[in-house]
C-alpha cells in the first residue's frame, strides 16, 4: 500500500486531507511541522507528501530543501498545500523541488487531479 | 405539464436545442425567478407571452443563457487531450505538408478552458509542427461565457481544476486573486458567437473538432443534424471528439470510432457523397443502426472489422462508468 505523509500544523487540515487520501487508498502518516516530517521520512520514505508552507519549528520550504538531500529524497512526489498563493511563492516552491502546488482552499477534485498529475494515482479509465 | 411550461420548453428547444425533462418544471421556475423579477413579469405565463412576441432579444438571451449549463474545466477528462497530443496531431502532421495550417474548432467552448487547453498543447508541440501553422476557432451560443473566454481570466479554484502548476506559471499571469491567460496566447484563439442549430457558413474546413458535453442536451434528431453539419465542414481524414458520456452510436453514420482509439471519431464518406447525405431526411434510430451495421460489413481499408462491430453493439446508453463519472462532476 502506498504511503502518504500529511504535513500541516493545523489538526483540522490534517484530518481533512487524511480522509481524502485514505479514500484514494493510501496509508497515511501525519506530521505537524517540517522537523517531525523529516524524522518520519528518515524512518520510512513516503510515496507522496502533502506539505503546508507556514508551520512553526521548520516550515515547508525548508523541509522540502532538506528532504530532497536525503538518500531516498528524490522518491516522494511532493505537493504543496498552502494559503501562500502568489506567483513568486509558487515559482520558488517548484524551483526548490516541489512536484505540484495546491492553493488553499482545495477540495477532493483538485487534490485528486494533482495526484494524478504527479503520477501517484491511477488515471481514470475511459472509453 | 402546464401549457406555459410546455411553451417554455418548445421555445428553448427552438432557440438553443436544449431539451428539458417534463419533470423539471420546478427547476425552470427557480432558475427563471431572477429574470421574472428583473423584467417585472408576474409568472411563467407572462414570461412565455413575452418570449413569443420575439421582440425582446435581451430577454431571450437571458433566458437561454440561464438555462444552458456552462460547466467546464481545463483538460477535462484528460484522455481526449492526451489523444490530441499523442495521436491526432502527430498523424495530421504526417498528412499535411509543411506550411499548411491545422484548423481546430472548439464547438461549444463555454468560458474557454477547452480551447486554451488545446492551445497550450499545440504551443508545446511547436517543434513537431515545424513550419505548419495552426488556427483555433472557439464558438459558443452564450455571449456571456464568450466574454469570459476572451478575457481569459479565471479564479484560483478554476485554474486548479485540470491545469498543472508548471503550465499555470508558463501561460498565466496573476492579477489580484485571479489568473489571466497571457495576452500573447489569448490573441491566438479566434472566439465567435455561434449557435450549433444555425447553418454553418464561412467557417472553412476543420481538421479537428472538439464538440464536447453539449450534444447531451439535445434530442436524438438534433444531435444527428448537428453531427451531419459538423461532418460537412471537416476534412475527410479529420477527427471529432465528443464528451465522455456522448456517442455517435445510434445517432449518426457520419462518424465511426477509430479502430485503435475508440475515443476518436473518424469521418465517414467523402466530400462528394456528402451533399446527397445532407438531403436525405433525418434517419430514425433503427435505420441508422441498420445503415451502420451494413457499413461496417463492408471492409474499410486499414480497420479490422471486429473492433467497430464490437463498438456497434455497445449499448445506446452511456456506460455505467461514464454515468458515474458524470455524477461525480
Ligand atoms: C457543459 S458546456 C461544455 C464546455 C466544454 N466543451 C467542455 O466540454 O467542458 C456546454 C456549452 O454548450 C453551450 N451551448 C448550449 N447550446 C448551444 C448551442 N445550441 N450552440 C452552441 N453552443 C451551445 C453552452 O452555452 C455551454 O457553454
Ligand atoms: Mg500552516
Amino acid at each position: 500500500m502506498a504511503l502518504a505523509l500529511v504535513v500541516d500544523d493545523s489538526r483540522v487540515v490534517r484530518k481533512f486531507s487524511r480522509r481524502i487520501v485514505e479514500g484514494f487508498g493510501f496509508k497515511v502518516e501525519e506530521a505537524e511541522n517540517g522537523e517531525q516530517a523529516l524524522e518520519k521520512c528518515r524512518d520510512q520514505m513516503p510515496d507522496v507528501i502533502l506539505l503546508d508552507w507556514n508551520m512553526p519549528i521548520m516550515d515547508g520550504i525548508s523541509f522540502l530543501k532538506k528532504v530532497r538531500k536525503e538518500p531516498d529524497g528524490a522518491h516522494p512526489r511532493i505537493v504543496f498545500c498552502t494559503t501562500e498563493n502568489t506567483f513568486d511563492a509558487i515559482g520558488a516552491a517548484i524551483n526548490a523541488g516541489a512536484d505540484e502546488y495546491i492553493m488553499k482552499p482545495f477540495d477532493e477534485t483538485i487534490l485528486k487531479g494533482k495526484l494524478e498529475d504527479v503520477g501517484v494515482l491511477d488515471l481514470p479509465v475511459g472509453a | 405539464m402546464t401549457a406555459a411550461f410546455r411553451d417554455f420548453c418548445s421555445f428553448l428547444h427552438a432557440n438553443s436545442g436544449l431539451v428539458i425533462d417534463g419533470e423539471k418544471k420546478y427547476l425552470v421556475e427557480s432558475k427563471m425567478r431572477p429574470i421574472l423579477s428583473e423584467y417585472k413579469l408576474a409568472d411563467l405565463n407572462a414570461l412565455v407571452a413575452e418570449l413569443k412576441r420575439g421582440t425582446n432579444t435581451k430577454l431571450i438571451d437571458a433566458v437561454v443563457q440561464t438555462m444552458t449549463i456552462n460547466e467546464t474545466f481545463f483538460f477535462r477528462d484528460r484522455q481526449p487531450f492526451d489523444k490530441f497530443k499523442d495521436v491526432i496531431v502527430p498523424d495530421l502532421v504526417k498528412k499535411r505538408t509543411p506550411g499548411k495550417t491545422l484548423r481546430i474548432w472548439s464547438a461549444a467552448c463555454s468560458s474557454g478552458q477547452e480551447p486554451y487547453s488545446l492551445l497550450i498543447l499545440l504551443d508545446q508541440m511547436r517543434s513537431l509542427l515545424g513550419t505548419r501553422k495552426f488556427e483555433i476557432v472557439a464558438t459558443d451560443l452564450s455571449n456571456s461565457v464568450l466574454d469570459k473566454a476572451k478575457e481569459g481570466k479565471y479564479s484560483q479554484f478554476e485554474v486548479q481544476r485540470g491545469l498543472s502548476t508548471p503550465l499555470l506559471l508558463k501561460y498565466f499571469q496573476q492579477i489580484g486573486d485571479r489568473w489571466q491567460v497571457k495576452a500573447e496566447y489569448r490573441s491566438q484563439i479566434n472566439f465567435k458567437q455561434f449557435n450549433l442549430l444555425n447553418p454553418l457558413m464561412g467557417m472553412g474546413r476543420f481538421d479537428i473538432v472538439f464538440c464536447r458535453n453539449v450534444l447531451i442536451y439535445f434530442d436524438a434528431k438534433t444531435k444527428g443534424e448537428i453531427l451531419r453539419k459538423i461532418r460537412s465542414v471537416m476534412a475527410d481524414d479529420g477527427y471529432l471528439l465528443l464528451g465522455a458520456s456522448e456517442t455517435v452510436v445510434g445517432i449518426s453514420s457520419d462518424f465511426l470510432p477509430d479502430g485503435d482509439h475508440k475515443l476518436l471519431l473518424r469521418c465517414q464518406g467523402q466530400a462528394g457523397t456528402r451533399e446527397r447525405a445532407t438531403e436525405s431526411p433525418a434517419l430514425g434510430r433503427s435505420s441508422v443502426v441498420d445503415n451502420m451495421v451494413k457499413h461496417l460489413r463492408e471492409p474499410r481499408p486499414g480497420a479490422p472489422a471486429a473492433r467497430p462491430l464490437a463498438s456497434a453493439k455497445r449499448p445506446l446508453q452511456p456506460s455505467a462508468s461514464a454515468l458515474a463519472a458524470a455524477r461525480l462532476k
